[in-house]
């Protein structure tokens, strides 16, 4: 803690200096000047993109928000850099963030400036694209509760700032919805949104729809009711709240919400789907990723896990948990819903990110939504009305054994169900599931999914007492550890059309990071070993790699600089859960420790250590 | 910072830095606010354990502040900022523990006036009787009476709290005493301690009563609680548990004082350990407590 304080102080100095000396620099609007050098088809922003390079409008080339388009593609139709010369790519600048824990966030590019945002205490850098070095415009400092570390349940990641209308919008761990103005980063509102004496964090990057900002809460474990809510663009007034239990009025149901499926219909399920109260600590929170599709005018993004995660004591279906839904993004009044994973045994959060895209399947073109599931399957659903058009697993599961496409049921295994002192071996997916909050990315080009993710299953066996907060307890030990293959990780390109896997890059650890695709057949990614890696979008074949200095969780990105060339950068900081052993400095000794997870990355001290640090690349 | 003075800071944590500690200083690690166990205030029965510890050490109490939850002791005891956890279960393996100082129970908690006299999770009333219990998060973990209740497949029954209540309030973990003084739920199974003080303070005539037996299956009821140190600090253990074994009749009496119902060390009861696990065989573990970096939510 000295040491952060220091730091701390350091910092404010210098973004004294830099805001004194750049006093009259004008930080840029929102468009570049339009570059002739870098050719580039692309997505536009705030459409799905249609399935096919014609008619891709062009990239503008930055990046405002972690997801690059309101459709979540995480697309670039940049393509200076590509399959024929990536072998050249050369690291131009780093940059040391001063935090060492894990570094989740996506930089963000608005014309001729890169912000980047850091774990706690959440640092925000404004670092100028125009000259060498990438010097620093502004820092901002948030000064969140040292407490919020201590009293919320979780990591201390922050996955991502965004942009939108000179302003940056981002949540701290200690529950503000922070708003900056862009040019100066000065605040220019600061809304509490949520609690941390009540258990509630905030850790995902906001969407800034139709001048609402969209936030959610995490810390399903800690008694908390999860939401999802909008804030006004220019106040910072919440304008509504969408619970995800409790009643429909507080769930925003009303008489226009048309689920698909019978078991997603009723009343108030939100209430009669658990025990007596239950649904008042429920869980259900919001710590992951939302899409947009502007032609619907309907948001897209799922619950969390319900609580507490023992489900013996909560029966029923324990809506709306591990729930996806649509929404209107003024209103937030639910479209429809579908329950991925009702009373979810395994900790399968409904929070990965969607992708939406317009599909051939079958001679028909639908509107898709498709999402790599934590439960370990790849949802191709009807976007306009929540209809599972497809469910396949990408990886090994046996915790369940499908999805019912008629009635929309996710198929339990009973061998794999869990209760207190049963002894119940090889839970596939683990709890962090097939895949956590790392978002995939999609290629119109390649009409494939970049899928990141971990191989990994779990044993629970034994009980263990334990003690907090003055009271002794018991629960299941969980040991986490590959999954068949023995790699722990796997980087998949994957056909969302034939359900079917292109190729795949097996990786020894979790690949914890996002993707990036790009037009010039590109897709990167990087290890938590600290490998960046550029990868050939059809093939898979690693065409360039670059070794970080700490393990990479953050997500990709790629930009074209004010000299009008490609740029790639990426956040390297280990950390996060399956980084925890380095970034939380765990006992390798404990195997149970982050909730079993310590157990399969015992090795990850011998292979990385921690750092926060922000590379970029260009030819 | 725009309202950042208007905030609610009911935990100032000073957390060693700036504020340079005496030399010589007890540097206790403790949850600012916790009663009956801890509070900054020092009203709590740890603080007094803790002040009589200093005394024998003839050193100046001093207080790291950091809420009991996950990351607790990476956070406080192993980051170095603070010496001593006052109360832990015993044979917690992510620190040293001390001897035991005091062994507690579960308990049911009802209104004296109900007269229920409810000892066992076997007696065919609490399927009609609306029962308060606390809940944890998360790792499949749960207090004891909530793994129990669910085994008898009694859950539709259960109001649930958290253990950690609502931390803006000056005794988060009372709710669940209310709610049985209130008459929200018939009766309500709690660690002892807790009990025994809201118990003893509650307006509301409440009868305390140890869940019997003492084990339910793998689920231990009786817990013995230790203080804990750095496993490395071994003579500084060695010390505590002198202190331990000299001055228990005033740890006890400290005890006696909030309330804190004992019973037997779950190490003098032969039958039971052989017959039943309890807690002292089944094995401690940190598994269940995630340090803070340790989850993405």
């Amino acid at each position: 803690m000295r040491q952060r304080r220091r730091i701390t102080k350091r910092w404010n100095a210098r973004a004294f200096v830099v805001i004194a000396v750049l006093s009259a620099a004008i930080v840029d609007g929102c468009k570049p000047e339009p570059s002739q050098t870098t050719k580039s088809v692309g997505v536009s922003v705030g459409a799905a993109p249609a399935n096919g390079e014609a008619n891709l409008p062009a990239d503008d080339g930055q990046w405002v928000r972690p997801a690059k388009d309101f459709a979540s593609t995480r697309f670039s139709g940049l393509t200076e850099i590509n399959t024929s010369n990536v072998a050249n790519l050369k690291s131009v600048a780093t940059f040391s963030t001063g935090v060492l824990r894990g570094h989740e966030a996506a930089p963000i590019v608005v014309g001729s400036t890169m912000y980047i945002i850091t774990p706690f205490p959440h640092y925000v850098y404004a670092l100028d694209l125009t000259k060498p070095g990438l010097p620093t415009k502004w820092m901002f400092n948030p000064k969140p509760e040292l407490a919020s570390q201590g009293v919320a349940c979780c990591d201390v990641v922050n996955r991502g700032l965004v942009y939108d209308n000179g302003r940056l919008f981002f949540n701290t761990l200690d529950d503000h919805t922070i708003a900056l103005d862009a040019a100066t980063g000065k605040p220019v509102w600061n809304t509490k949104v949520g609690d941390i004496n009540m258990g509630e964090t905030m850790t995902m990057a906001p969407l800034v729809v139709k001048g609402k900002v969209l936030v959610g809460d995490a810390g399903g474990e800690m008694g908390v009711r999860g939401w999802l809510k909008a804030l006004d663009e220019s106040t910072g007034n919440v304008v509504w709240t969408a619970y995800h239990t409790g009643p429909d009025s507080d769930v925003l149901i009303g008489p226009n919400f048309k689920p698909f499926y019978q078991k997603d219909q009723g009343k108030n399920l939100g209430v009669s789907s658990w025990p007596a109260d239950a649904w008042k600590i429920g869980g259900g929170t919001m710590w992951g990723w939302i899409s947009y599709d502007s032609t619907a005018d309907l948001i897209y993004y799922g619950s969390g896990n319900p609580g507490p995660w023992n489900p013996e004591v909560r029966p029923g279906d324990n809506k709306w948990t591990s729930t996806l839904f649509a929404r209107r993004p003024e209103t937030g009044e639910a479209v429809w819903a579908y329950q991925l994973s009702p009373h979810d045994l395994h900790d399968y959060d409904g929070i990965n990110e969607q992708i939406l895209v317009d599909l051939d399947i079958g001679g028909t073109k639908r509107k898709t939504l498709i999402r790599p599931e934590r439960n370990g399957y790849i949802y191709v659903m009807d976007r306009t009305n929540g209809q599972v058009i497809s469910a396949t697993p990408y990886g090994f599961v046996n915790a369940s054994s499908g999805v019912d496409l008629t009635t929309g049921a996710l198929q339990y295994n009973p061998e794999k169900e869990t209760k207190v002192g049963k002894v119940v071996r090889d839970i596939c997916p683990a709890a962090p599931g097939m895949k956590d909050w790392q978002p995939s990315s999609y290629s119109p080009k390649t009409g494939m999914l970049y899928i990141p993710h971990q191989n990994l299953c779990m044993d629970e066996e034994g009980v263990s007492a334990n003690y907090i907060a003055g009271t002794p307890y018991v629960g299941m030990n969980v040991k986490i550890f590959a999954g068949p293959g023995g790699n722990r990780g796997e980087l998949e390109a994957w056909n969302p059309v034939t359900g079917k896997q292109v190729w795949s890059i097996k990786e020894d650890l979790p690949v914890w990071s996002g993707t990036v695709a790009t037009a010039g057949d590109l897709v990167f990614y990087g290890t938590m070993e600290g490998w960046f890696k550029a990868v050939d979008a059809r093939s898979g074949k690693v065409l360039w790699q670059y070794k970080t200095g700490s393990g990479i969780i953050g997500q990709p990105i790629t930009y074209r600089g004010p000299d009008g060339h490609q740029y790639v950068a990426v956040l390297s900081g280990v950390g996060g859960w399956s980084g925890a052993i380095v970034a939380g400095g765990l006992d390798a000794r404990d195997s149970s420790a982050a909730a079993g997870f310590v157990n399969a990355m015992r090795d990850l001290p011998d292979k990385t250590t921690k750092g926060g640090m922000l590379y970029v690349f260009s030819l | 910072m725009i309202a950042r003075a208007a905030r609610l800071l009911p935990l100032a944590l000073s957390l060693g830095f700036g504020n340079a500690s005496s030399p010589g200083a007890l540097r206790v690690c403790a949850d600012p606010n916790n009663l009956p166990f801890s509070n900054k205030a020092r009203e709590g029965f740890e603080n007094k354990i803790a002040d009589l510890v200093g005394r024998e050490l003839h050193r100046p109490v001093e207080y790291v502040w950091w809420a009991q939850r996950r990351g607790f002791v990476r956070n406080t005891l192993t980051a170095g900022s603070c010496d001593l956890v006052v109360g832990t279960v015993s044979g917690m393996e992510m620190l040293a523990t001390t001897r035991p100082y005091y062994t507690s129970s579960y308990v049911f908690v009802s209104r004296r006036s109900r007269a229920l006299g409810i000892t066992s999770f076997d007696d065919p009333r609490l399927e009609r009787l609306r029962i308060g219990v606390q809940l944890i998060g998360d790792d499949f973990a749960n207090t004891p009476p909530a793994h129990a209740l669910a085994n008898r497949g009694m859950t539709r029954n259960i109001v649930g709290y958290t253990v950690y209540g609502d931390y803006r309030r000056p005794h988060p973990a009372s709710d669940i005493i209310d709610a049985v003084a209130r008459g929200d739920v018939d009766v309500a199974v709690v660690w002892g301690p807790l009990a025994g003080f809201f118990a003893k303070t509650s307006a509301v005539p409440l009868d305390v009563v140890p869940v019997s037996p003492r084990a339910d299956r793998a689920l231990p009821f009786v817990f013995d609680i230790a203080m804990g140190v750095r496993r490395r600090d071994s003579t500084f253990r060695a010390s505590i548990n002198d202190i331990i074994a000299r001055r228990r009749p005033a740890i006890d009496s400290i005890l006696d004082a909030y309330g804190v119902p004992r019973v037997a060390s779950t190490s003098v009861i032969p039958s039971a350990s052989a017959v039943v696990p309890s807690a002292s065989t089944v094995v401690p573990s940190a598994s269940t407590v995630v340090p803070s970096a340790a989850r993405d939510r």
